[in-house]
């Protein structure tokens, strides 16, 4: 038999249900609206999606290893506040830009940090903790932020969100740059395969000789710094940021994302291209109920529908 | 003898496509003590959960009092007066006697409990089996006989006519253990049909009416008990001679490869010393919660040492965590294969690679090097699974231990310790294995087998040690290693000072 036939062989319909899904979805999104197809319209649909897109890219890993992390939405409004007030503070030119750039990420890191040593090292359950540095983190971006609205008085930040590279904008390319690089982590490093090891069974995990708590730690971190880029992307983007509203319930499309992309809700199991998949689902959705001109009141609730279905689908497939 | 009270005929089991009970056909009569002796694997257990609604035979049929029944669960076999005294009490601590005897059938008044009822109801049953223990006792301060006894009168509040016991006494001191068979005998006398499983050939001899012997799934004898010996018995069980199924033992050299000395762990393990040469087989005996497997542990850095020097090749090692026992070439194999060995959702290559994956990364792991080298093992041990990639879940125990096998030996061990390596696993995967540890200590790796199959570790071992409550009772090595002896130490009748 040739390699090919036994890899298909193997497929079920579980992991495939993702693909096919989005498949269906454009099919019948393009016959439902002249519009969809649209180069501007795709190029939209990417760029909405690429924000909560790559903060799932992170949460893939924390979901795979057995965590959650409720704090994301939060984090992004923090991050975005911190580093606009960075660049303001450097002031105009590239530099300036760079430096905002560079402390996202770093910021991300840390409150990522911050999370995966409460979980790990205070033995909290993530769940609880992210819960917890959720409000903290809203709290401490509206108290900074005086509440207000902080504007970049950098002329040159908006082009990171809102550039073009051959037609597409900058935060796409970074979303799919960083899935494959994820994608590559996930798969094909040690590391990967002890997210995945912890995540099945970290009883299993420790008695073969895996750091457990550090290879959960990271997952954390992974996550923050995932944050850190989708937060300064998106504060690039609107060139400012609303302390109260940036980043809300992105921690629930970012695990519906996860989720809808097939990876297991209990660990152990999971892809970065279904979350990219499953991103993008979301965004098309999205997208679609706008172009079908249905009551933004009703998105919350098709959302709702498919992220059930996309779990009942995987808990099928476990039996 | 009267009408049986129960008719098991032709009962088949199998375990997704694997048969482990081959048409049982068996009677059981009202108010007989029957003993149920098997090795591990044998199919008692098996046998005893489809009795008892906790599995479901695959094809055979079941008869309570002349007429057909179907088993499907716990509650069915509840309603025809079956119950399962468990090896694990069911029992819940904060709740007295009374209520726990009465817990979901509880006596009430319309909504209300009827607490002076059923204390009254307990109190006459607890006296029935003549013994002391108050209905108003906290659970929690009981000892194991006595909530043994409540498990049993509990059984009895159901009105079950037949109670399976798998293996009471194991728990039991001696003391409790008298007690016990007394009142067995009052069940009996009550018309109760006691199924008795039990390891201890003495103890079925002097309790049981008749015994039934089970062997590789099969029913193999039924005797009264007065028709048969404890030798019978024994080669029943077995059914083919020792050295059939273990490879002779290889020479071992002088040479110590590793020495542990005044190990001990507050409240678990007092002051072990022992030594293991190179390309020896060290068995460890003793029952269950003597303290092996935490020995084993403590020596692989999985568990916090109070005290104790590990010394391998003479030379002293320091030995925190795991990955320090690893980077010491030592190898261990829980005896819990699924939840602390093998990733059930991980196929054959990662779990092979889990602990040694380090070997397999340049920049990315080397997937073809992966795949081609757990081909190796699957060949080399004979693995059966429809692929490659087949999860662990979807392989039988015995494949499931083979690539447990694989795991460590892909970490190239100086030092095996193998905690209960064929428990659940079929004869012939056994006697694979038992002939892999030989092909291992002729190639001078050591090896440390803790087992509670007595025969196992006495068809193995070069030396034994035996435990109990945490302590080295005794060493025997050569011709001293014998059934009697090793029941001595580990029965704390005899110790290492009187040897």
């Amino acid at each position: 038999m040739s390699p090919i036939i036994t890899r298909l062989k193997r497929l079920d319909i579980a992991t495939y249900a993702p693909f096919i899904a989005l498949l269906i979805l454009i099919v019948f999104s393009s016959i439902a609206s002249e519009h969809f197809l649209m180069p501007r319209n795709i190029t939209n649909v990417l760029r909405q999606v690429s924000y909560t897109g790559i903060i799932a890219l992170g949460m893939t890993f924390v979901i795979i290893a057995g965590g959650i992390d409720l704090s994301v939405g939060s984090m992004v409004a923090l991050v975005g506040v911190l580093s606009i007030m960075i660049i303001n503070g450097v002031g105009d030119g590239w530099w300036a830009v760079a430096m905002a750039v560079s402390s996202a990420i770093a910021l991300g890191g840390v409150f990522g940090a911050i999370n995966g040593l409460i979980i790990t090292r205070g033995r909290v359950a993530s769940f609880i903790a992210t819960l917890a540095t959720m409000s903290i983190f809203r709290s401490m971006t509206l108290y900074i932020s005086d509440a207000g609205e902080v504007v970049s008085e950098n002329n040159k930040f908006a082009e990171i969100g809102g550039g073009y590279l051959w037609a597409i904008p900058y935060p796409v390319w970074i979303f799919l740059l960083l899935a494959i690089a994820y994608h590559i982590v996930l798969k094909h490093s040690a590391f990967g395969r002890h997210v995945c090891a912890v995540g099945s069974n970290s009883k299993v995990a420790s008695y073969s000789a895996i750091k457990v708590r550090w290879v959960y730690f990271l997952t954390f971190l992974i996550a923050g710094l995932s944050v850190g880029i989708a937060a300064v992307l998106l504060a690039s983007r609107l060139n400012s940021v609303s302390p109260g509203d940036a980043g809300l319930f992105y921690e629930l499309d970012a695990i519906a994302a996860v989720v809808i992309g097939g990876t297991a809700l209990s660990g152990g199991k999971g892809t970065i291209w279904g979350t990219v998949i499953g991103a993008i689902i979301l965004g098309i959705i999205n997208n679609m109920l706008n172009l079908m001109g249905i009551s933004p009141y009703l998105q919350g609730m098709v959302k709702g529908m498919v992220i059930l279905t996309a779990v009942l689908v995987q808990f099928k497939g476990d039996r | 003898m009267n009408e049986p009270v129960m008719q098991i005929r032709s009962i088949v089991k199998e375990f997704s496509g694997v048969r482990v009970l081959h048409k049982i056909t068996l009677d059981i009569f009202a108010g007989e003590v029957l003993g149920v002796l098997g090795e591990n694997g044998a199919g008692k257990s098996t046998l005893l959960k489809i009795i008892s609604g906790i599995y479901t035979k695959t094809t055979g049929s079941i008869k309570v009092d002349g007429t057909e029944v179907s088993i499907q669960s716990a509650s069915d076999a509840k309603r025809l007066g079956i119950a399962m005294i468990p090896q694990e009490f069911n029992l819940i601590s904060s709740l007295n006697v009374f209520e726990n005897i009465f817990l979901g059938n509880e006596i009430k008044n319309g909504f209300l409990l009827n607490k002076s009822a059923m204390r009254n109801r307990a109190y006459e049953l607890l006296k029935d089996l003549e013994t002391d223990l108050s209905p108003d006792a906290l659970i929690e301060n009981l000892s194991v006989a006595e909530k043994q006894m409540v498990e049993i009168a509990k059984a009895l509040v159901n009105d079950s006519r037949i109670l399976i016991m798998d293996e009471p006494t194991t728990v039991l001191t001696d003391h409790e253990v008298d007690i016990f068979f007394a009142l067995v005998e009052k069940l009996k006398k009550r018309g109760v049909t006691i199924i008795f499983i039990s390891h201890k050939l003495k103890e079925v001899k002097h309790l049981c009416d008749r015994l039934a012997i089970l062997r590789d799934g099969h029913l193999v004898s039924v005797d009264d008990v007065t028709q048969i010996n404890e030798e019978d018995m024994a080669r029943k069980m077995v059914g083919r001679e020792l050295n059939q199924i273990y490879p002779q033992r290889t020479e071992y050299s002088d040479e110590v490869v590793l020495k542990v000395s005044n190990l001990s762990i507050k409240g678990i393990l007092q002051d072990i010393n022992f030594d293991l040469k190179k390309g020896e087989v060290l068995g460890f005996a003793g029952l269950i919660g003597a303290g092996r497997t935490e020995t084993a542990e403590a020596v692989m850095g999985l568990r916090k040492k109070d005290s104790g020097v590990v010394e391998i090749n003479g030379k002293v090692v320091t030995i925190n965590a795991i990955a320090d026992a690893v980077a010491c070439n030592l190898a261990y194999l829980s005896e819990d294969r699924q939840g602390k060995g093998l990733i059930m959702n991980f196929d054959i290559p990662k779990n092979i690679t889990l602990i040694s994956l380090a070997s397999y990364v340049k920049g990315l792991i080397q997937h073809k090097k992966e795949n081609s080298v757990a081909r190796d093992y699957v060949k080399r041990f004979d693995i059966k699974a429809a692929s490659l990639h087949s999860n662990l879940a979807n392989l039988s125990g015995g494949n499931q231990q083979k690539v447990y096998l694989s795991k460590w030996m892909d970490t190239q061990p100086d030092i095996l310790i193998l905690d209960e390596p064929t428990r659940g696993i079929d004869v012939n995967t056994k006697k694979e294995i038992y002939h892999f540890i030989h092909s291992l200590t002729e190639q001078g790796v050591s090896v440390i087998v803790i087992s509670s199959e007595l025969e196992e570790v006495m068809g193995l071992s070069h030396r034994v040690m035996v435990m109990r409550s945490g302590q080295i009772m005794g060493e025997l090595s050569g011709d001293a290693i014998n059934e009697k002896e090793i029941m001595y130490y580990a029965a704390g009748l005899k110790t290492m000072a009187q040897a």
